[in-house]
């Protein structure tokens, strides 16, 4: 095809003094003509025989990319935020000194927190009752980036469930304990080398050696296909 | 003795059937994981082989509704219709060798339910037509707009379709002599390979083929149930063990077209070498058993795999391909076959007729898209016109 149909519109400009609109004329139209069908293409022939082999090859050079979820555990970003975890210290208490900046930060309202006054003499307050609604939390991490002690982190643990929604609310407990779990699989807490997370943070600055780069897992190119 | 003959035919074809339609469905959910990168049926059984199984017991432990707005007995009876017309159709086709083939056997061990039916093939064209009238009952009875859709077409379908299915045999049928089924397969068995009618009939092979895809409504003719437009067509309503019996159905009608391809254009258990007509020792009827239950088991496979390369068709171009090129290529053929018998012209002519008519075929839809062209309007003609106006 010419480019010849695209003349006709530049040969006749729109006259501008013309007041009344113009009806669209066949030379304003831009005509294009189809492609001619061949002999093997109508057919059919050729093309269900490279639908075919496309199929059968699949069958023969059988290469499934299921990833058989509960055998084959998925590779996830070391970055990824899981379920929440309420961090001890090095007495085993619970962190959190109740300042509400978490549940302040959370987008959802996910966090409810009672505070009450501490029992021990270092901190004023400590959390009475602590409960995040895991159904509500969008994982968006903002409330172990508002933490100011380093209590609330996110972990890698993202196969959790529950069977009623009240299973799903998850108290102080049941946060402590997850941090009790996790602890032991030694991936959390994952920090970038910005380090510093909060005026009262433990970690405050990275480590002289360099921080290990976030190795992205990247799904094996299906080569050939 | 012929009773129990019967009997015995009977209860091996229902048991062989059922259960061949329950892995028929494995096959097909596996075949298709593997055509998709995918896995597939893994959970139940070694490599999901009890799969049809669990199937069976939740079809059966599902709860059967029956929405309140339907015709209560056109909606149990349909299904049943089009389980119970499929198997009929089966009882004429012969899934072993007959009569003297069958040597050493004894008198009750025979591979067809009704043996020397003359009228074979058109009983099965009557009984598969019937078919139609479950899918048209459950669609009315169902009450259901979308429902009522699927059955119209496929009505429409099955009854355009059912010309061609009819006429491409004709060809097979006049070589033979014979409308009885174990009569062609044992002539094509009789002449060896050379033998086989997909070498006189290819063309009436490809029309038989196509046409019965589509009777069966399977893809891509499965317009009565096309999920993207209909959510389910017909069986919308349905469920539980009703549903089952329409896909029970279905399958079964898969089996009957492939054991028809195999027996009328494939030359049935014969194979060169393996199983011929003068095979003589003892267990020669396992052998051609084996022989044809290949051959079936190819040609379910190849539908199999036509319905994950092919698009469905729109239904414009489904009644334009009955109407416009199946009917017309069909009676061709039929017409060139009883030439060349009448005159006693040779059978090298058949295939050559054949090819013949599939390139005037192509021919004629390459000249009916030129044709189809409208004129440019800025050509010379249509200049013309213009500056008259």
């Amino acid at each position: 095809m010419s480019a010849e149909p695209f003349k006709n519109r530049s040969d006749s400009p729109k006259d501008s003094s013309d007041a009344s609109p113009q009806p669209i004329g066949s030379d304003a139209v831009n005509w294009i003509s189809e492609p001619r069908i061949g002999f093997w293409e109508a057919t059919f022939l050729p093309a269900i025989v490279q639908g075919l082999k496309t199929t059968i090859r699949h069958v023969i050079e059988h290469k499934p990319i299921t990833q058989e979820f509960p055998e084959e555990k998925p590779l996830l970003p070391p970055t990824y935020r899981g379920v929440h975890r309420l961090n001890r210290d090095e007495q085993g208490r619970v962190k959190c000194v109740a300042c509400f900046l978490c549940a302040t930060a959370c987008p959802a309202h996910c966090i409810e927190i009672v505070a009450a006054p501490s029992p021990w003499p270092d901190r004023d307050k400590y959390p009475d009752k602590f409960v995040i609604d895991e159904l509500k939390c969008i994982g968006c991490g903002m409330c172990e980036e508002a933490c100011p002690v380093d209590a609330i982190e996110m972990t890698s643990l993202y196969d959790i469930f529950g069977l009623t929604r009240e299973e799903m609310m998850y108290d102080r407990e049941k946060l402590l304990s997850v941090y009790d779990e996790t602890i032991k699989l030694a991936v959390d807490p994952v920090r970038t080398e910005r380090g510093e997370l909060g005026p009262a943070s433990d970690i405050l600055v990275a480590p002289i050696n360099e921080p290990t780069e976030i190795a992205m897992p990247v799904p094996e190119p299906n080569q050939g296909r | 003795m012929e009773l129990l003959a019967t009997i015995i035919a009977i209860a091996l074809v229902m048991g062989a059937i059922l259960t061949g339609c329950a892995y028929l469905i494995l096959l097909e959910r596996k075949l298709s994981a593997w055509m998709q990168d995918r896995i597939g049926p893994n959970r139940v059984g070694p490599f999901g082989l009890l799969q049809p199984l669990a199937d069976g017991l939740k079809f059966i432990l599902k709860e059967e509704i029956v929405p309140g707005h339907v015709d209560r007995f056109l909606f149990v009876v349909a299904p049943c219709v089009s389980v119970f017309t499929t198997l009929l159709a089966f009882s004429v086709v012969p899934f072993g060798p007959i009569g003297e083939q069958a040597n050493g056997l004894p008198g009750w061990l025979r591979f067809i339910i009704a043996p020397n039916v003359d009228i074979g093939l058109v009983f099965i064209f009557a009984i598969t037509s019937l078919a139609v009238y479950g899918i048209i009952m459950g669609g009315w009875a169902s009450n259901n707009k979308y429902s009522a859709l699927g059955a119209m077409r496929s009505s429409a379908q099955v009854v355009s379709y059912e010309i061609p299915l009819g006429m491409s045999v004709l060809g097979v049928a006049l070589l033979a002599g014979s409308l009885n089924l174990e009569e062609i397969m044992n002539q094509q068995a009789a002449a060896g390979i050379l033998g086989w009618n997909i070498w006189v009939q290819p063309l009436a092979c490809l029309i038989f083929f196509l046409s019965a895809l589509a009777e069966s409504n399977r893809l891509p003719f499965d317009l009565s149930e096309c999920e993207q437009e209909l959510v389910g067509g017909f069986h919308t309503e349905y469920s539980g063990m009703k549903f089952a019996m329409f896909f029970l159905g279905e399958y079964t009608h898969v089996v009957t077209i492939s054991f028809l391809v195999s027996i009328l254009f494939f030359g049935g258990w014969h194979f060169p070498w393996i199983a011929t007509s003068d095979n003589a020792f003892a267990g020669a009827w396992i052998v051609k058993i084996m022989v044809l239950l290949a051959k079936v088991t190819a040609c379910i496979v190849f539908i199999m795999l036509l319905r994950w390369t092919l698009p469905r068709f729109r239904f414009d171009q489904l009644m334009g391909l009955a109407w416009k090129v199946l009917i017309p290529l069909a009676m061709a053929n039929v017409v060139a076959t009883m030439v060349v018998r009448q005159f006693g012209w040779s059978y090298i002519s058949l295939p050559l007729i054949s090819l013949g008519l599939f390139v005037v075929a192509g021919v004629i839809a390459v000249e009916m898209g030129t044709l189809r062209r409208p004129t440019n309007p800025l050509s010379k003609t249509s200049k013309l016109i213009k500056t008259g106006s």
